[in-house]
This record gives C-alpha cells, sequence and structure tokens, in this order.
C-alpha cells in the first residue's frame, strides 16, 4: 500500500469534524440524524401547539365563534396528524438514533445512509402537509382518524385536495417510520459490543426493540389503508365508499390495527426512559430489571391484538366487544409490574430532584393516572357510554402529553450535557417543570368529567352546562402553551453559553457516560467489552473490561 | 417484618380503603340523570372501577410522595443507595394481584354488559338470555319501535304505526324500545348521555338498538361519530313521558299537517353563503327533514 493510498483510507475512517453545518446536510452520523430528527420535531411541535391552542380558543366559549366551523375541523384534524406523524414518532426516532448505538457500544446504525433518507423525509412530508393550508380547499377536515365516508367527501371537487396531501404525507410518514424500524431492529441485533448480551442492555433499548417490533408489523396496515383510501378518493375505487358497496368499518380495522399499537411504539420508550432515570438520580439499581426488561415484549405482543376497543360503539359483534376487553384489560398486567418496579427502585433511594427526575416522576404520576381511566374505557359498558368524548380525550392526553411529553422533556435534560457537552440551567428546567404540571393537569384533567357529562369530543360548539371544565381547560392549554418558553431559552442559551459538563456529569453508570461530552464522530475510540448487567449502583463494579481505551 | 411495620401497613390500608369507598360512592354525582335501566348498571360499574382505581392511584403516589419528602439526599452526599436488585416474591405478588384484579374487572364488565341485554349490530337475534334490564319493561311486554334516519345534519324520527315524523325523539317510559338506525350518508353516532348509550349508524345497514327508558324528562341527543362541517350541531331533544302521555301524543301530531323543521346546520350554511367571508368548502347540508312534529325550539 502506498503512503497516499494509506493516507486517503485513513481520511475515511475519520470524517471531518462535526461542525453547524453538518445539522443541515445529508450527514450519515446517528448522532447528527438523532439531533436533527428532535430539533426538527420539536419546531412541528410548536406548530401543533399552535393549532391546539386555537382549538382552545374555541371551546372557551359554547358558541362556534372563533373561527369558522371547517376551519376549526381542519386545526384539530392537523392538530393531531402533526403531534403524532410530526412530533411523536419523530422526536422518539431522534431519541433512539442518539442513545442506541452508543448504548449499546456501536459506532453508528446498521444503515446509516437509510437512517438519513428516513429522516430526510419527514421534513419533506411535514412541508407537503403544511402545504395543504395553501389550497383552495384548505387542509383535510375529517381528523386525523380520517373515517371514510367523510374523509371521502370531496365538497371542492378538486383532485388535489387536503385530503390527498393528508393521505400521501401519511403514506410518506409510514414508509419513513418503516425505514428506521428496520434499521433500529437490525442495529440492536447485530451492533451490539462484545459482552452486551439482551440481558446487560439497558431497558431503553429492549423497549426501543419491543416498540419498532410494533411499527414492523402494524405500520403496513396503516400504510396500506391510507393508499386504498387514496384509491377511494382519487381514482374511483370503492373499498371503504359503502355508497358504492365498500365497508367503512374495514377502514377502521385498519386504522386501528396500527394506530392502537402506535400508543405502545410511544409509550414503551417512555417506559425505557424511566427505567434509566430512576436508578440514576435515586443511586439504586432498576428493580426487577429481567422481569422489567421482558415485559416490554409481552406489551408488543398483546398491543396486536386489542385495536377493536376503539370500536366498541362501531358496528361490531358482541364476542368481539368481549374478546377485545379482556385482551386490553390484559395489558395493565405488564404496564402494572413496571410501574411498581419503578416505585420499588424510587424507594429507600438517595433522591435527587434535578429536572430529569422531576419530569419522569410527574410523568409516572400522571401515566398512573391514564393507566386508571384506561381500565375504565376497557370496559365495554362504561366505553359504551364515554366512547368519543371528552373523557376519552383526558386519557389519551394524560398518556401523550403527561406520561410522554413529560418523559421526553426528561431525556432531552438527561442526556443534553452528552449531547452538546454543557449542562442547562436548573432554575430555569425547574420553572418549566412546574409550568408544564400545572398546565397539564389544568388542560387534561377538565376533560374527563366532560366525557362523564356527556359533551362530544370534535365539536366546535357546545350546550353552556359543559362551560365551567372548558374555561378551566383551555385556561390550562394556554398555561401549557407559555410553558415552552421557559424551555426554548434554556436549550438555545445553555447550547452557547452553558457551564462544560464532563463526560458523567450525574455519575450515571451506562456506555454512553464513558466517553466525552459530546462523542466523537465514530463514539468509541475502542470497542467496548461489557462485562456487567447495566444498573451496578451502590455496587462498585466496573461496567466494562477495557473502560480507559474508550476514549 | 416489625410489628410497627405491619401495623402501619395495615392502618394505610385502611385509609386507603375507606378513600376509596367514598370516592366511588361520590362517583354517581359525576353523571347526568340516570334516565335507562342501563344507565343504574353502567353506573354501578363506573363507581367499582374507581374505587378500584382510587385505591391504586393513591398508593401509588402516595408511596412516591413519601419517597420524594423523606428519601433525599443530601446536599454533599454522594453515596449510593442499598444495591436492592429485585425481590422475587414481591414481584409475584405485583403479577398475581392486578392479573386476577382484571379477571375479576373483566367478568364483572361482562355480567354487566349481559345484563344489559344489548343486541350488537351483527346479530338480530337476541343471544343473550339473562337480559334484566330487558325484563325491566314487565308490566307491558310492548316494544316501541321508531324508524331513526340520521343525515349530515340533521336527525329524523318516524314512528311507523301512527303515522308519525318528528325531529324530536318522543319514547315511553318503562318499556322496552327498540330503535331502528340508518344513515343516509356518513357514519354518525347516536348518543344520549342520560341513556348512558352509543352507537354508530353506518351507511346501508339498518341496525337495531334496543333499551328501556326510566325516568320521565327531557334529554339531549347528540352526534358522537365526526360526521363532518357542522358535526356539532347535530343535537336534538328526546322526550321520555309516560306511556299514556306518549300515546296522546302520537294521536296529536298524527293530526298536524307536515311542514320543515328548523335545522340549525342549514340555517347557518343559508346565512354563510350571503357572507362575503366563507370559510372553507363544505358539503352543503341536506333539506331540513318534512315532519308532523318538528323540535320545539326554546328561547
Amino acid at each position: 500500500m502506498t503512503i497516499l493510498e494509506n493516507i486517503e483510507g485513513h481520511k475515511e475512517h475519520h470524517p471531518p469534524l462535526t461542525t453547524w453545518k453538518t445539522y443541515f446536510s445529508f450527514s450519515t452520523d446517528h448522532k447528527v440524524i438523532g439531533i436533527q430528527y428532535i430539533v426538527t420535531a420539536f419546531v412541528f411541535f410548536l406548530v401543533g401547539g399552535i393549532f391546539a391552542m386555537i382549538i382552545r380558543g374555541e371551546l372557551i366559549t359554547p358558541e362556534s365563534d372563533l373561527v369558522e366551523r371547517t376551519v376549526y375541523n381542519a386545526m384539530f384534524t392537523m392538530h393531531g396528524t402533526v403531534m403524532l406523524f410530526l412530533w411523536t414518532f419523530p422526536v422518539l426516532s431522534g431519541l433512539a438514533n442518539y442513545l442506541v448505538p452508543l448504548m449499546i457500544g456501536a459506532r453508528d446504525m446498521a444503515f446509516p445512509r437509510l437512517n438519513a433518507v428516513a429522516f430526510w423525509m419527514v421534513p419533506i412530508f411535514g412541508i407537503i402537509l403544511m402545504a395543504s393550508f395553501l389550497l383552495p380547499s384548505g387542509p383535510a377536515q375529517a381528523g386525523w382518524w380520517s373515517y371514510p365516508p367523510v374523509s371521502l367527501q370531496n365538497p371542492s371537487g378538486n383532485l388535489i385536495n387536503g385530503q390527498f396531501l393528508w393521505l400521501v404525507a401519511v403514506a410518506l410518514s409510514g414508509v419513513s417510520s418503516i425505514m428506521a424500524a428496520v434499521n433500529i431492529v437490525t442495529t440492536i441485533f447485530k451492533m451490539r459490543a462484545p459482552g452486551m448480551t439482551f440481558f446487560r442492555m439497558p431497558a431503553y433499548v429492549w423497549t426501543v426493540l419491543s416498540a419498532q417490533i410494533i411499527q414492523l408489523f402494524g405500520l403496513p396496515a396503516l400504510t396500506a389503508g391510507a393508499v386504498m383510501l387514496l384509491c377511494d378518493l382519487c381514482f374511483g375505487t370503492a373499498f371503504f365508499d359503502p355508497a358504492k358497496g365498500g365497508s367503512p368499518v374495514l377502514y377502521q380495522h385498519f386504522f386501528w390495527f396500527y394506530s392502537h399499537p402506535a400508543v405502545y411504539v410511544i409509550i414503551l420508550p417512555i417506559f425505557g426512559i424511566f427505567s434509566e432515570i430512576f436508578p440514576v438520580y435515586a443511586r439504586k439499581p432498576l428493580f426487577g430489571y429481567r422481569v422489567v426488561a421482558v415485559s416490554s415484549l409481552i406489551i408488543t405482543g398483546l398491543s396486536a391484538v386489542v385495536w377493536v376497543h376503539h370500536m366498541f360503539a362501531s358496528g361490531t359483534p358482541n364476542w368481539m366487544r368481549m374478546l377485545f376487553m379482556f385482551s386490553t384489560m390484559l395489558i395493565s398486567v405488564p404496564t402494572g409490574i413496571k410501574v411498581f418496579a419503578w416505585v420499588a427502585t424510587v424507594w429507600g433511594g438517595k433522591l435527587r430532584l434535578d429536572t430529569p427526575m422531576l419530569f419522569a416522576l410527574g410523568g409516572l404520576v400522571m401515566f398512573v393516572f391514564s393507566g386508571i381511566t384506561g381500565i375504565m374505557l376497557a370496559a365495554v359498558p362504561v366505553d359504551i357510554h364515554v366512547n368519543n368524548t371528552y373523557f376519552v380525550v383526558g386519557h389519551f392526553h394524560y398518556v401523550i402529553y403527561g406520561a410522554t411529553v413529560m418523559g421526553v422533556y426528561a431525556a432531552i435534560y438527561h442526556w443534553f450535557p452528552k449531547m452538546t457537552g454543557r449542562m442547562y440551567y436548573e432554575g430555569l428546567g425547574k420553572l418549566h417543570f412546574a409550568l408544564t404540571f400545572i398546565g397539564a393537569n389544568l388542560n387534561f384533567f377538565p376533560m374527563h368529567p366532560l366525557g362523564l357529562q356527556g359533551m362530544p369530543r370534535r365539536v366546535a360548539s357546545y350546550d353552556p352546562e359543559y362551560a365551567f371544565w372548558n374555561v378551566i381547560a383551555s385556561l390550562g392549554a394556554f398555561l401549557l402553551g407559555m410553558s415552552t418558553l421557559p424551555f426554548i431559552l434554556n436549550m438555545v442559551s445553555s447550547c452557547v453559553n452553558g457551564k462544560l459538563a464532563g463526560d458523567n456529569p450525574w455519575r450515571a453508570i451506562g456506555l454512553e457516560w464513558l466517553i466525552s461530552s459530546p462523542p466523537p464522530v465514530e463514539n468509541f475510540e475502542e470497542l467496548p467489552i461489557v462485562i456487567s448487567e447495566p444498573y451496578g449502583y451502590g455496587k462498585n463494579e466496573p461496567l466494562v473490561e477495557n473502560g480507559a481505551n474508550l476514549k | 417484618m416489625k410489628i410497627r411495620t405491619i401495623v402501619t401497613l395495615i392502618i394505610v390500608t385502611l385509609a386507603l380503603s375507606a378513600v376509596s369507598l367514598w370516592m366511588g360512592n361520590l362517583s354517581h354525582s359525576w353523571f347526568p340523570p340516570q334516565a335507562t335501566a342501563e344507565s343504574l348498571l353502567i353506573d354501578d360499574l363506573f363507581s367499582f372501577l374507581v374505587t378500584l382505581g382510587t385505591f391504586i392511584f393513591f398508593g401509588v403516589t402516595g408511596t412516591l410522595t413519601y419517597s420524594v419528602l423523606f428519601q433525599r439526599a443530601g446536599k454533599y452526599d454522594i453515596s449510593d443507595g442499598p444495591p436492592i436488585e429485585g425481590n422475587v416474591k414481591l414481584e409475584i405478588i405485583w403479577t398475581a394481584i392486578p392479573f386476577f384484579l382484571v379477571i375479576w374487572i373483566g367478568a364483572y364488565s361482562y355480567q354487566i354488559y349481559d345484563q344489559m341485554g344489548i343486541i350488537g349490530p351483527m346479530e338480530h337475534v337476541h343471544l343473550m338470555q339473562s337480559a334484566e334490564a330487558a325484563s325491566m319493561d314487565t308490566p307491558s311486554k310492548k316494544i316501541t319501535e321508531v324508524e331513526v334516519i340520521a343525515k349530515q345534519w340533521s336527525w329524523e324520527f318516524r314512528y311507523k304505526g301512527a303515522n308519525v315524523s318528528s325531529t324530536e325523539l318522543h319514547l315511553p317510559s318503562a318499556q322496552r324500545v327498540r330503535l331502528k338506525l340508518t344513515s343516509a350518508d356518513v357514519i354518525h353516532g347516536l348518543y344520549i348521555p342520560a341513556f348512558r348509550l352509543k352507537q354508530d349508524i353506518i351507511p346501508q345497514q339498518v341496525i337495531d338498538f334496543e333499551f328501556t327508558p326510566i325516568r320521565v324528562g327531557k334529554y339531549r341527543l347528540r352526534d358522537s361519530q365526526f360526521s363532518g362541517t357542522y358535526f356539532a350541531a347535530m343535537q336534538t331533544n328526546v322526550v321520555v313521558e309516560t306511556p299514556e302521555d306518549f300515546s296522546t301524543w302520537l294521536v296529536q301530531a298524527a293530526k298536524l299537517e307536515p311542514k320543515p323543521s328548523y335545522n340549525q346546520a342549514f340555517a347557518e350554511y343559508e346565512q354563510q353563503s350571503k357572507q362575503a367571508i366563507k370559510g372553507w368548502n363544505s358539503v352543503s347540508p341536506a333539506t331540513p327533514p318534512i315532519v308532523n312534529y318538528p323540535s320545539q325550539q326554546e328561547s
């Protein structure tokens, strides 16, 4: 080999350093892609939040008086779509992208280019979705669930209408998520460092694996459903149009076969984040680690057989109602195992209430509440009353905001020093937590009494008897909107001015904490050789054999 | 375990149970009036779930609160907690108890559902034998049948034998009622909160829906399945009256000349099209039904 070839080979092995420009490029570094996902998703989170505040602004009075009814319907359609497909899924993909290779001791994902393609599809379908605001017929107005025949009614008569762009965006989102799932699952199976057996993987990696397996079996159903609906809308097929002999209930099966498990795709990594954070800030090992790890896979299995509980009031026969009631309730067993394990992890520890711990504890409390309302919803007789009322909206937002958004914030604060090499401001973090926790409960608790009293969801106007709780919910929503300000201020200023964090400011155990902050492009100088289980707090045993050579 | 720990645990459990029972009792007041036989059953089931839920919620959050208050690390304490990695006995207990609870809740819900005697939309034969709610309509075995036609965005009710049509649902109390649900366009949902009952109406299908109103009064009926632009306005009144009053109403309504009823969606749409600033395109509402007995406007 000549010297020149040698130098070139060397160059290939050490790509140029990461600068701010890298974040706007087609980078294949999983850490860059992770942050690209997180920041892009957060921008859409703010967009979806503005839609939410318009919704709550309309609902602060009983009459339909702030916006047109068509505009209101477009708002909740886009709110749901943006929050799920452009905030929740991408931000979780971002965290998984950033953390999984570091946690299992890999230098990158299994398919770095596929990874970059999957990410760059997100802004593309995001822009397609937003572009529907510019159409003369406006964006989709059939809700994020888009049930036919409502979603097939095309009052403008245009071929390119809001529903059309919506379906294109959702199908692209499905393709992007399938790519990400293939990549993450392969990475976890094939790229683990020497000694990193399954039962030495951090619980977060277990939950990500369980969640991404759901993506692999579930997403094809939704994506196929979306494509079929698109054909019905634009090309005259009749899969779901009852007027032409199609079955609208079939669409509901396609939709919920993915969209219920999707909730577990969302919540499982949050369970993983809880499992990572409680041991660090309680200074104790994760209680019952193996059972907690395996229970994620049990949830994956059960999640495939619960979808009909969204259709108890649709055209479903009795036997189906009963079967799916039992399977839905069973999910609470593996979930309960996790909750009790976290409580036992915290119990008797040496607690530090830093911002990540506050968000994790707040998220856990709100999750327990949503779990209890979830069992109520699973009971068919109760569901027949509260289905499609604000009770469901309240339950869902406790899961998706109370547990998920709080969990994501916990993760961002916890790994912020690793990602940037700098500390965030603790005071601003605590203020952010207080505003978020109070805002979320003010916003979403009132939805439960409203639902029990019979206020349907998705309404632009309502009977005056429901005014009281709606005013409180709206005030909570505005507070929640404001709560993002200290967070943005904190993130932006600490990126630039924060105190240097060092490799391991939390004294946490994990491969990612053994290397410098931020980690170099290829993560580990020498691949780690793992020799113990992940949560050795209080045991003083080394995690790897070659700790000194990793960086 | 020390005696003191056991005593403390017992006291905490008793206190939690008392609070949970009280909450369960209180939950009855969170609902609209109980206007059907089915609503009694559903509220009891909900109250049971609230009792259990309260116990679990305060059990978990109480434990966490105790830790947060009393188990904090000192400012300069950088030692770790005890390295407890698990406890097999405890883990078996907290897997087994939820499992049995789930079976219990499921079985109880099943029993309630059975008693409600709801006919699913797919079967037109009564499969469930012990329909308790159904049996509450003795003394009279009579079933009142009403055809319900939902369309964007109005409700129309037809009483076949009596030659009456209306946009307000009148029902006799203490008698089994059978609604024959149809939709002219999209999926709608028939929902009467005071009845605790809801059923989606699927186009091109006739869905039988049975229940027993038991309380005289005026209630609201709403569309519960999103049906497009004026979805929120698709509401009307339900009037439950004594069987005698109901018969009188049928006779009187049959004598009235059919006329177009007021329809909020239609009225709003008409007004909208006159205005300069419009929203995005909407499906135009169906013309208001022409009925003997239009719903009575208050105010």
